[in-house]
């Protein structure tokens, strides 16, 4: 199947089965190996991209869902928001394995995109989708209220 | 000592016949009752007068297929045992979940075979008001029917509802390890349409 997809702001045309998960087009096909495979069933979050804006789990998404529409992978999070979660995140020095970090920093600036002064609360419902196996998510609280602080 | 032996014969015949005659009797009396509970369970104006037309769809709707769905707070239920969606996951403030937790970050409009992961066209959760979770046979057939808590819909929209809609009859087709509604759908919408076509009683409210 031919699918036309934005990644990252560039138009790009794949060939893929239709159920293909998007995260394997990203990784396998497009060589965008930052986000990362973890459970590959929606239960860690460590694959998470934005499609169209919105948070999804790129190991549930498939590539026929993508057909004209837009992924942003972390390599592409260069906003605003992205640049202030991602300075956070170094100033704070969240990541501890790090493997996780790519799916918190992109559900981070997709809480930060829809509000601008979470509270505990927010971020609790926000990330809680996202697993840290090193634990670090007092590292990650704080850095998100740091991050929206800067921002 | 042939007489006592005949004396013993004779009582133990009259003691095999007197089990068997009562046995006879009770199973007779028992099929007269259960007939008799088969004939007006199988009326219809008797059960339309007892609101029982309600208690088969009652048994649907109680299905976790249904009822995860339909909580009465905000957090959306999985499995045969209703526990709490994993991940936090909650309502937010249009029925589809909270930033990121979206119903459509996980869900496709049909279920992942890769994953295992269910799926429906317009997946969501059923608005609070028409919550559903722990309410009685009585009080849910009220609720079920309040065009102002069910999103103004008819006894007719109702059953129609769920005749055909897509989520609805995703419980029929939930995939994986999950168990299907127990009601045949066909099943289902007979039960439906003789509960409509009575008027829609709901059982009372002791009941």
């Amino acid at each position: 199947m031919a699918i036309t997809v934005t990644i990252n702001g560039e138009a790009r045309k794949i060939e893929a089965a239709p159920d293909t998960p998007l995260l394997w087009v990203i990784r396998d096909e497009l060589g965008l190996t930052g986000t990362k495979f973890g459970c590959g069933a929606a239960l860690c979050g460590a694959c998470s991209v934005h499609l169209d804006g919105e948070v999804v789990r790129s190991c549930q998404i498939l590539a026929q869902d993508v057909d004209g529409r837009s992924v942003t992978t972390i390599e592409g999070a260069r906003d605003k928001i992205a640049l202030a979660v991602k300075a956070a995140w170094n100033k704070l020095d969240v990541a501890q394995c790090g493997y996780c970090q790519s799916g918190q920093i992109m559900s981070a600036i997709g809480l930060l995109s829809q509000i601008a002064k979470p509270t505990d609360d927010d971020i609790d419902k926000a990330m809680d989708g996202n697993v840290c196996r090193c634990c670090t998510y007092h590292r990650i609280r704080a850095a998100i209220h740091e991050a929206a602080h800067a921002i | 000592m042939a007489l006592k032996r005949m004396a013993l014969k004779r009582r133990a015949a009259l003691a095999v016949f007197a089990v068997a005659t009562g046995a006879g009797l009770a199973f007779w009396a028992h099929g007269q009752q259960t007939g008799q509970r088969l004939s007006l369970a199988t009326s219809a104006y008797a059960q339309a007068a007892q609101g029982d037309l309600f208690q088969p769809i009652s048994v649907v709707l109680n299905h976790p297929r249904c009822m995860n769905c339909h909580p009465r707070d905000d957090r959306p239920r999985q499995g045969n045992d209703r526990h709490e969606h994993l991940q936090n996951v909650v309502r937010g403030v249009d029925d589809l979940g909270f930033v990121n937790m979206r119903c459509t970050s996980c869900h496709r409009d049909e279920n992942n075979a890769n994953s295992g992961v269910p799926g429906a066209p317009t997946w969501h959760l059923a608005p609070i008001s028409m919550g559903w979770q722990g309410l009685g046979d009585a009080e849910l057939c009220t609720t079920l029917k309040d065009e102002k808590r069910n999103g103004g819909k008819t006894v007719a929209a109702l059953v129609e509802h769920m005749t055909v809609d897509k989520l609805v009859l995703w419980g029929w087709s939930p995939g994986g390890t999950r168990d299907p509604v127990s009601t045949p759908h066909d099943v289902f919408v007979t039960q439906l349409k003789a509960w409509e076509a009575a008027g829609a009683p709901c059982p009372a409210a002791s009941k």
